[in-house]
């Protein structure tokens, strides 16, 4: 079978992420999954073990300062030289902002079409997506060159299979072009032991309801009591309850997690955008008029500061 | 500095939005079309930057006959003048051809700066300005959260999902900026007015250098099969807190083996 190369994503500690497992998985029903790890000196050698838990049968490494030093560009090569190397039959990437911007450049690169945020890919490249604020479902395929997919996470139930992958350094030749855009620092901010929004199995999310940023303790209180990640409606980061980068919706961030916690937020069609597709849905609000009752498997008319607080301490009982 | 603006006009995202039965492309017909809310970001930025350092800002535009209305829009908030890329033949033009497009428009214009939105609220697949900076091999900053111009010298703080990375890159450059960036002008009614009568010059594929069988459905990339609407999500059970909505919650996800 031919290889599926991966495009590895992983934190900036070496941790590989859930997306890059699911990708493994994808790529196995697909063919013989390679990863490809981009990224500082000593990425490939603390990321293989995992990577072949998930089935990586090979690893290609390309690292140090000329990948690592600059936006996406030296990445970008990197890969489409080994694209012409192996002739792949497919290549995943994550549907992050770094993923989509490496498969963007080798699709110019190789005059390759692309298909971002796919939740499913059969093995003939037909890919299914989800489109207009989860409203839509769409088949498509790549018409010309390889199925060159970005994968949504949590799209693909991740499964072990277990191989030992042999690690082969690329030669890296990264011209004057690939190093216009420099990284001069990176700030780490937030960081807390809360899984990835977009990555994770529950999300307890929070808007305008929640009334101001103190409260918005009550809401990471909740998403705690069940391993979850927080998030925030456009109305509760505009009105400067919670930083952007936790923001659901449109212009936000789309998850799809197991379950999904809807705190004072009333659902309008932007936010809904971003969460419709999580598989199961409770909110609580105060306007049992609200939008988010539409989609809720579960809903909560009532006050979410008397709600949450008797929830979380049920939850604290029942551990 | 000279700035150019990339504009797209989109269906409303605060409507039904769809795709046409007959040759899966967006459905802008039926379609309250708007500017792509993100742009009106990149917009404020070039004419923050122009207050600031001088120059020009020119909105660039790919799009049917109706894209006009936008682009009066985009002019209304100040930016000097407009190039409109329309031709039959671009209808339902992929990612990759776009970029061709918009990269050979892009070559007329001698702009210092690129600045865009970070995606579109249609596709949201926010590969346009890599896709360009491939092209026209220059620096792309994309996620920018803050740029600051010092001379030919870019600086953004790019948002990503640890923290923020800031990145330098010396013009020409183009920069996608996300919404935190600024907060967009309203259009006075003397912008208004004025924008009616700024130059848009239009440009056809011809124009450009770019062959017909390039671009649209007949040089497409990636090809929809088929589409459908997914079925709408219906609610469950709501119950009205009287004292035991918290505990009513928890015992639902304990049933759903969440707890």
């Amino acid at each position: 079978m031919s290889e599926v190369l991966v495009v590895v994503e992983a934190t900036r500690e070496f941790g590989v992420k859930k997306v890059t497992c699911e990708m493994l998985t994808l790529a196995r029903e697909l063919g013989t999954p390679s990863a490809v790890v981009l990224g500082g000196a000593g990425a490939a050698d603390a990321l293989s073990a995992k990577l072949g838990e998930y089935g990586a049968e090979k690893i290609y490494a390309a690292e140090g300062e000329q990948i690592d030093g600059y936006l996406v560009a030296p990445k970008a090569t990197v890969v489409a030289d080994l694209v012409k190397r192996v002739q792949p039959a497919a290549v995943l990437l994550a549907s992050s902002q770094e993923g989509k911007e490496i498969a963007a450049r080798l699709a110019v690169k190789l005059d390759n079409g692309i298909l971002t945020d796919v939740v499913a890919l059969a093995a003939d490249g037909t890919a299914t997506q989800v489109a207009f604020a989860g409203s839509t479902i769409v088949t498509s395929k790549v018409t010309r060159g390889l199925p060159l997919v970005t994968v949504r996470p949590n799209s693909v139930t991740p499964a072990p299979a277990a191989a030992t992958p042999a690690v082969e350094q690329l030669t890296v030749t990264v011209s004057d072009t690939d190093k216009l855009a420099k990284v001069v620092d990176r700030v780490a901010e937030q960081k807390g032991s809360r899984p990835e929004l977009t990555e994770a199995g529950v999300v307890v999310a929070g808007g305008r309801g929640v009334g101001n940023a103190d409260n918005f303790k009550l809401v990471e209180e909740l998403a705690d009591l069940l391993g979850g990640a927080v998030g925030a409606s456009r109305a509760a980061v505009d009105s400067g309850f919670y930083p952007h980068q936790f923001q659901v919706g449109q212009t936000g961030k789309t998850v799809s997690p197991q379950l999904y916690v809807a705190l004072g937020i009333s659902g309008a069609i932007q936010h809904r955008a971003g969460m419709q597709t999580s598989k199961t849905i409770v909110a609580v609000n105060k306007d049992g008029e609200a939008p988010i009752f539409e989609l809720a498997d579960f809903g909560v008319v009532g006050d979410l500061f008397k709600v949450v607080p008797q929830a979380a301490e049920e939850i604290r009982k029942r551990k | 500095m000279n700035i150019v603006v990339l504009v797209k006009q989109v269906p409303d995202s605060g409507a039904d939005r769809n795709l046409r039965s007959d040759d899966n492309t967006v459905d802008r017909g039926s379609a309250n079309n708007v500017i792509n809310e993100m742009d009106e970001y990149a917009i404020e930025e070039a004419l923050k930057i122009k207050e600031a350092h001088g120059g020009e800002v020119t909105i660039l535009t790919m799009g049917p006959d109706r894209a006009t209305e936008s682009i009066r829009k985009a002019l209304s908030m100040g930016p000097d003048k407009a190039v409109h890329v329309v031709d039959d033949a671009l209808h339902g033009s992929c990612a990759v051809a776009t970029s061709k497009v918009l990269a050979a428009a892009l070559g007329q214009l001698n702009a210092d700066l690129v600045l865009c939105g970070s995606e579109s609220t249609d596709g949201r697949v926010q590969v346009m300005p890599h896709m360009l900076a491939e092209r026209l091999g220059v620096a792309a900053l994309t996620g920018a959260r803050k740029l600051t111009v010092d001379g030919g010298t870019l600086t953004v703080e790019r948002q990503t999902e640890e923290g923020y990375e800031v990145v330098t890159a010396t013009t020409p450059a183009i920069v996608s900026v996300w919404d935190t960036i600024n907060e967009p002008r309203y259009p006075s009614f003397k912008g208004i007015m004025a924008a009616k009568k700024k130059p848009v010059q239009t440009l056809s594929l011809a124009d450009l250098g770019v062959a017909a069988d390039e671009v649209g459905l007949a040089g497409a990339t990636s090809v929809v099969v088929e589409h459908s609407k997914r079925p709408p999500r219906s609610g469950g059970a709501k119950v009205t807190d009287e004292g035991s909505g918290g505990v009513q919650l928890v015992e639902f996800l304990a049933t759903e083996k969440f707890v």
